[in-house]
């Protein structure tokens, strides 16, 4: 799972059309030198763009603006990956160009 | 043979226990499996061998006891019972398992108190108990944390294996904290029925060694080592023949062995030669290095331990540290000095022993027995250690009723 913080987005905002671009073309060759291992994922729509539906309590459900924690780091895409341990999906991780934090989390079978 | 000694017991269970670990976890491919396993075939070996006496081979025997539990608990899993059915007394003899172990137990991705607690019980055969005293933890929070460990290493995938070359460096310090404590534990045992537990030094001692001659150009390892030999170079001065606890002012040093510290001291600077700046085990060696080679105790040079002190404090600070560094700063400085170093202490350091009895001495410099009796008294209470209660008794008495 990939989190931006909010240093990160303003550094990515602060950027020149060609800085980003780089960006883009960093995390585009991540992607491909890794293309073997990974398996599905998406980018998510920044943080705004979401609505959380609380559904605990039994009443009716608690429909609000925005992200379902509101903190420093928001999830922003994940990737699922195909790797044989920890040290190998680690390995794939140390090499991430973009956001500050990813969480790596094995997949309930 | 009957009535084996509580000690010999612990000797023998931590000499086989990581082993028997090692070889199921390669047979099973299954840390947790195999990590319950060892735990039951060391208990069971606890509770028989005090009557039945130590067995001619413990490793057949709790290679036994382990298949027959496995075979027992694992009936359902079908490959278990395969692999287990194939496990033949004595295990095959392999290159020692327990450095893999020691890596799987001390992943990046596990709390540093898991993997800690978790290498002492898996590869050195330690209870829960004598973990938990030496973390200055509950011993429920220790067993919690273990428990954790074990399903963190089974669910996230933590893989076991000595890591490749490009990420040994990094995974070789968590390997080294261990160690550390492990030497710790066993250099003031805080549990045992003897104030030192002679094989948890060896097996600190003989891990260092190995750390060292797997990674020749890591300097931590050949420092800890270093550090290792020269407090054991002091094993025979350490304790009188009631088995108290002679301080290091206290103790003769004719009877340390010379050519041991001379051996360490060489080693550590042989290193600092081959490296540049050295890291925390190196300075501790080196502190350690300073009181071996003072012929008395009035010629220990305490100008240079403050200094290699604050060195070891800009690397990796703590409040233990900071005490014992506050422990030379009375020699350099005065009491005075090294009583205002300690205040700040008091919060971090409330439970651990030795901070209150430190307290004492300086307030027993500055002629406030009355004080120095009360912080005597909370050391005494806070300590498992026989030698140190010992001590701390006698300091007590000796100091009569307050004033």
């Amino acid at each position: 799972m990939f989190m931006d913080t909010e240093q990160f987005t303003k550094d990515l905002e602060a950027m020149t059309g060609d800085e980003r671009a780089e960006a883009v073309r960093k995390v585009e060759q991540w992607f491909a030198d890794h293309a073997g291992r990974i398996t599905g994922g998406s980018k998510l729509a920044p943080p705004h763009t979401a609505t959380t539906v609380r559904l605990e309590g039994g009443g009716e459900p608690v429909i609000t603006d925005g992200p379902f924690m509101e903190g420093k780091e928001v999830v922003s895409g994940f990737a699922e990956i195909d790797v044989a341990d920890l040290d190998e999906a680690l390995a794939m991780v140390r090499t991430w160009p973009a956001c500050p934090t990813v969480e790596i989390r094995p997949v309930e079978r | 043979m009957t009535g084996a000694p509580a000690d010999e017991l612990a000797r023998v269970v931590r000499e086989h226990a990581g082993r028997l670990a090692a070889s199921l976890v390669s047979l099973l491919g299954d840390f947790s499996a195999a990590e319950d396993l060892v735990q039951d075939a060391v208990e069971a070996a606890l509770r028989r061998w005090p009557d039945e006496g130590i067995p001619d081979r413990p490793d057949a025997w709790l290679h036994t006891v382990a298949r027959r539990r496995g075979l027992d608990v694992l009936r359902r899993e079908s490959v278990y019972r395969a692999k287990l059915e194939l496990l033949r007394d004595p295990a095959p003899a392999e290159p020692d398992g327990r450095l893999r172990l020691m890596f799987t137990c001390c992943h990046p991705a596990l709390p540093r108190a898991a993997q800690i607690a978790l290498t002492l019980r898996v590869v050195c055969g330690l209870t829960t108990g004598q973990i938990a005293a030496a973390f200055l933890a509950p011993e429920t929070t220790v067993a919690q944390r273990i428990t954790r460990a074990k399903k963190k290493i089974a669910e996230a995938g933590i893989p076991y294996r000595v890591p490749a070359a490009g990420e040994l460096p990094a995974r070789v310090r968590e390997v080294l904290a261990v160690i550390y404590l492990l030497f710790n534990e066993g250099y003031l045992s805080s549990t045992a029925e003897r104030a030192h537990s002679r094989d948890l030094v060896d097996d600190a001692e003989w891990l260092a060694s190995l750390l060292t001659g797997l990674m020749p150009a890591e300097p931590e390892a050949a420092g800890l080592l270093a550090l290792i030999r020269l407090h054991r170079a002091r094993d025979a001065a350490r304790f009188d023949d009631s088995g108290g606890l002679v301080l290091l002012r206290d103790q003769d040093r004719s009877r340390w062995d010379h050519d041991a510290i001379a051996a360490a001291t060489a080693l550590l600077t042989r290193t600092a030669r081959r490296h540049r700046a050295p890291g925390p085990y190196q300075l501790q060696a080196a502190i350690a290095a300073c009181h071996a080679e003072a012929a008395r105790w009035d010629d220990t040079d305490w100008r240079q331990i403050v200094v290699l002190y604050d060195m070891l404090l800009r690397l990796a600070p703590s409040p233990v540290t900071r005490l014992h560094r506050a422990v030379a700063v009375r020699h350099a400085d005065g009491p005075e000095a090294a009583l205002g170093e300690l205040k700040d202490l008091r919060a971090a350091l409330d439970r651990y022993p030795l901070y209150h009895a430190t307290h004492a001495e300086l307030l027993r410099d500055l002629g406030r027995p009355g004080e120095a009796r009360e912080a005597d008294e909370r050391a005494l209470r806070l300590t498992a250690n026989p030698a140190q209660q010992a001590l701390l008794e006698e300091r007590i008495s000796w100091s009569g009723t307050a004033p």
